[in-house]
């Protein structure tokens, strides 16, 4: 986590005599240039090329509005989850946890909002009730990872497998393995279904907490922070920074939007789904991974990771209509995430800057 | 002679079985460029780690500008005025030069922005701009991150960003062991400046015609114990080499 290899790479010409090789102002050139030398512009890119595949496939039944919202929907929550996976991963980090976290803070909703009777009829005080212990029950099992990363000095990836399992574990043990069926219809109907003018609210949501996600990491100390703990950890250290603070907050923010996401997915699927989330932390981390954010930490955009959970999204919808088994959607991830990341280090390897 | 500025007392570090320093002495003089070396090993990089508060002592003292001082994290060493160039440099690959001279001090915006932790980046460009130039550091690409800057440059910045912070003492280990004959020419000239502008320097190296070249004063370290201390205008290659490999212990012209 702490040297980034690239460090070592052979040395580039030396300063003192670039002078007549390089221009020093970047022209509109070097910028595009520059662009198609991140990993956003290509995965964007390879967006594109999915839409217009599935579109000249299926003219009638692709590129619908219907199947806009379709895909935009489904990947809304997803994206929620996948920007506190950012956060993480360019700290260095990874979270696990955040697929079962998601499901523990949708069942620990549901039963808060099912404690006074059926809540069908219920209105905006529960549902506000609900939204508070989805938050809080993500913010601790976030702070769980956190502390244990730093404090306990246990390696991320078996922190948050081990959270992974507890908190899947424990939204069985609370809900006795039996979806929670009863939410409050206006959660169903507006933030579940409901549209502010043609785009449905979990969209402008999700939109609102990556548009949030972009801000912190690029203009805040946080963010800063964020980059810098993960580009070099000792760096951070020496700089007087409180490192192992920086971390908790990380983990509990991923956490915390992994709550939220829970809370999310109970107003969209009306039910606590608790089978239906195998595949989140998979997708969660792929997007971030396929959005260009390094492994190793240091580098990562949240523009990134929201292109990124388009793919998986506009697979599954594009396999479902073209006739595919949508397990083939799995494969096609599955073999994206590799080629992704295969491609950004051909691109890092390559000595020109 | 006046006073020392720093000075370092009977300091001890164990780790584990190694004895790194055994009751290690070493003084710093206010305006000057005070060489420590050492052959690898003899502990130049602990008792910097310890003088700049990445490690503590296990026994000893420190006394700067005549009070004792306790350096309990790199932190309080900033407070104290002390700034440290690390043989590891100490820089996040993937910030700019300015993020990195700003890092753990940021400049953050005026009003509630700021309050929220809003970063003033414009603020923090301009103020690096002002410190490289003041070094002659020539960055060609400012917002460049500093993995794609050469070695020297690299150094550079470390070393630029020590000198915004310090204003009592400034450490540099080995901070030309990588470069080229031209970059560590560019860094020994940033090393005169700063002794110019009044800060005293430690440079630490095992580079014998470097530390002739630049330094007002050298003092030696060997097994964990200062074995000399020499006028730069008195030593030589040979005292040097001597005292650096026991040739000459007890001899050193103060030691
Ligand atoms: N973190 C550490 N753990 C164990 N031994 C160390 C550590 N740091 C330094 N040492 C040992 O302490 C001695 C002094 O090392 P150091 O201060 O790096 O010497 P120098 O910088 O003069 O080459 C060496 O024997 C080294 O192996
Ligand atoms: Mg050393």
């Amino acid at each position: 986590m702490n040297s980034v290899p690239e460090d070592m790479a052979p040395p580039t010409p030396a300063v003192d005599t670039n002078g007549s090789q390089a221009p020093a102002e970047p022209s509109e050139g070097a910028l595009w240039r520059r662009l198609t030398k991140t990993n956003t512009a290509w995965i964007f890119l390879v967006l594109i090329l999915l839409v217009a595949f599935f579109s000249i496939l299926k003219p009638n039944n692709f590129p619908t509005e219907f199947n806009a919202r379709a895909i935009a929907t489904n990947a809304a929550v997803l994206l929620i989850i996948a920007v506190g996976e950012t956060f993480v991963i360019i700290t260095g980090g990874i979270d696990l946890s955040v697929g079962y976290v998601l499901l523990f803070s949708g069942v620990t909703a549901a039963q808060a909002m099912n404690a006074f009777g059926n809540p069908t009829d219920r209105g905006w005080d529960l549902i506000l009730l609900g939204l508070l212990v989805a938050l809080v029950s993500g913010l601790a099992w976030g702070t769980i990872n956190g502390v244990l990363v730093t404090k306990a000095k246990v390696p991320p990836l078996i922190v948050t497998l081990g959270t992974l399992g507890m908190a899947w574990g424990m939204a069985q043990i609370l809900s006795n393995g039996q979806d929670i069926r009863y939410i409050p219809s206006l959660l169903a109907s507006v933030v579940g279904a409901g549209r502010f003018f043609a785009i449905p609210w979990l969209v402008v949501i999700a939109a609102l907490v990556a548009a949030a996600g972009t801000i912190v990491l690029r203009m805040t100390r946080f963010g800063r922070y964020t980059f810098g703990v993960g580009s070099n950890e000792e760096a951070a250290r020496r700089a007087g920074i409180n490192v192992d603070r920086h971390l908790i907050k990380v983990y509990a923010l991923s956490g915390l939007l992994a709550g939220f996401g829970g809370f999310l997915a109970l107003a969209y699927f009306t039910t606590t789904t608790i089978s239906g989330h195998a595949n989140d932390n998979l997708n969660a981390i792929a997007a971030v991974v396929i959005g260009g954010t390094s492994l190793t930490g240091g580098i990562g955009t949240v523009v990134g990771t929201t292109i990124g959970v388009f793919i998986p999204a506009i697979l599954a919808s594009g396999f479902i209509i073209i006739g595919l088994q949508s397990f083939w959607q799995n494969v096609a991830v599955g073999a994206v995430l590799i080629a992704a990341v295969f491609v950004d280090q051909l691109r890092r390897r390559s000595p020109e800057r | 002679m006046a006073e020392p500025l720093l000075q370092a007392r009977g300091i001890v570090k164990h780790y584990g079985h190694v004895e790194a320093l055994r009751g290690a002495d070493f003084d710093v003089f206010p305006g000057e460029i005070v060489a420590l070396i050492g052959d690898n090993g003899a502990g130049k990089s602990t008792l910097v780690k310890i003088l700049s508060g990445t490690e503590q002592a296990d026994e000893g003292e420190i006394i700067l500008d005549g009070h004792d001082i306790q350096v309990s994290s790199p932190l309080e060493a900033q407070r104290l005025g002390i700034e440290t160039v690390y043989q590891d440099l100490a820089l996040a690959p993937d910030l700019d030069g300015a993020a990195n001279l700003y890092f753990g001090r940021e400049i953050v915006r005026r009003g509630p922005l700021g309050r929220l932790g809003f970063l003033d980046d414009d603020a923090m460009h301009a103020g690096a701009r002002k410190a490289f130039a003041e070094l002659g550091v020539d960055l060609q690409n400012a917002r460049s991150p500093v993995a794609n800057l050469s070695g020297g440059q690299r150094q550079s910045v470390a070393v630029a960003r020590s000198v915004a912070w310090a204003n009592k003492v400034i450490f540099l280990d080995e901070p030309t062991a990588a470069l080229g004959v031209v970059q560590t020419g560019r860094v020994l000239d940033v090393i005169r400046r700063i002794r110019d502008r009044g800060i005293p320097v430690v440079l630490i190296s095992h580079n014998m015609p470097q530390v002739l070249q630049v330094a007002d004063r050298i003092e030696v370290l060997r097994l964990g114990r200062r074995v000399a201390q020499f006028d730069a205008s008195a030593a030589t290659m040979e005292k040097l080499v001597a005292a650096m490999t026991g040739g000459l212990d007890g001899q050193g012209s103060a030691a």
